[in-house]
């Protein structure tokens, strides 16, 4: 195992151990986790099985090994962002309906009248 | 018995006009219900539409035009109106033009109705930029939906029951009044437009330079093109 295999497999560790460690503590949602639990244990694969990975890069013609592992945590980070931008989107639009009928409750009670009218 | 209808102002601190906008619209046009959104202004627009009578929804905090006009929509549909008119609350729409306006609705023409300064008699100035950049617009549009759209921007409009209902469900946020026009002909509503007098804006809001307007104009086409792509329901 060379240098950069070594710290992808580090790194892949102590990804998959605090996003283990976060949901255990209740501060991360599971639905929210899986995608940087599958990225992790990609990468981690992927360092520890040198075979796969001179397989999967020479396949792809890609020279230099270690350098695919790069690109995986790099798309990887983009679908990662991509989902969190959907989720942005999501809670956007809860909180919007949530503030306007709040403001159209609070009008109804301020006004005294009834449930409906 | 004329349709049951209610005037939505969208205010977002208009605390020095909203008085006599209210004033306006008593003046000209009785047997409408007034509601004013004070969309968290942070001056005193609340108190001064309290004091004036109407209705008054404060948003907790500033949700945006697209946000508030939903609100009142929203509002609208639970209280059974059958037509809800937009007006703005900086003075810039007239009262005696709302007859004109919600005409093509109470006679079944139309589904949306926008209130244009560029049809009829021409009285409507402004900076050049600003022309030219709502002049592009409304050709993106019309070309978009096959149907000539002279004001796009215009925010000087009034829709029916069933749009009431359809907006309360979605509402653009981001740059409402030109894509409410796309998105609801895709949804398959009847769109028209009537001539309508506008006054110019009073000062203070001239500050849309025209680096600014074309920063504006391509943001509101990027945002047209996507509608364009969006799934719809149609009705």
């Amino acid at each position: 195992m060379d240098m950069v295999t070594l710290l992808a497999f580090l790194v892949s560790v102590a990804i998959v151990a605090s996003i283990i460690e976060l949901i255990r503590r209740n501060r991360l949602k599971e639905r929210y986790s899986l995608l940087w639990l599958f990225s992790s244990f990609v990468i981690l694969f992927f360092s520890v099985s040198r075979k796969s990975l001179e397989f999967i890069s020479l396949s792809v013609g890609i020279k230099y090994p270690p350098s695919f592992i790069f690109l995986l945590g790099f798309l990887f980070l983009i679908v990662i962002n991509v989902h969190f931008s959907t989720v942005i989107s999501e809670l956007f639009e809860k909180n919007k309906t949530l503030t306007q009928e709040i403001a159209i409750l609070k009008e109804m009670l301020e006004k005294g009248h009834g449930a409906d009218r | 018995m004329p349709p049951r209808s209610i005037i939505i102002i969208p205010a977002y601190n208009e605390a020095l006009s909203i008085a006599s906008v209210v004033e306006d619209i008593r003046s000209h046009s009785e047997g409408h219900d007034i509601l004013v959104i004070n969309d968290g202004s942070t001056d005193s627009t609340e108190e001064t539409a309290g004091n004036c009578g109407v209705r008054v929804i404060t948003l907790p905090y500033n949700l945006g035009i697209g946000g508030a006009m939903q609100t009142g929509y929203l509002y609208a549909l639970r209280h059974g109106y059958e037509i809800a008119i937009q007006f703005d609350g900086d003075g810039q729409h007239i009262a005696d033009q709302i007859g004109a306006l919600v005409a093509p609705l109470v006679e079944g023409r139309a589904d949306m109705v926008i209130g244009s300064r560029f049809l009829g008699e021409k009285t409507y100035r402004s900076r050049f930029t600003r022309l030219f950049g709502i002049k592009i617009l409304s050709g993106v549009i019309s070309l978009l939906i096959g149907q000539p759209i002279t004001d796009p921007t215009s925010g000087f409009r009034a829709v029916n029951r069933t749009v009431i209902d359809y907006y309360s469900g979605s509402y653009p946020d981001d740059y409402p009044e030109p894509e409410a026009v796309v998105l609801l002909h895709k949804a398959g509503f009847r769109i028209a437009e009537v001539p309508a007098l506008m006054r110019e804006r009073q000062a203070g809001n001239s500050s849309i330079t025209a680096v600014k307007g074309l920063y504006y104009m391509t943001k509101v086409v990027l945002a047209i093109i996507i509608d364009m792509m969006k799934k719809i329901s149609r009705r």
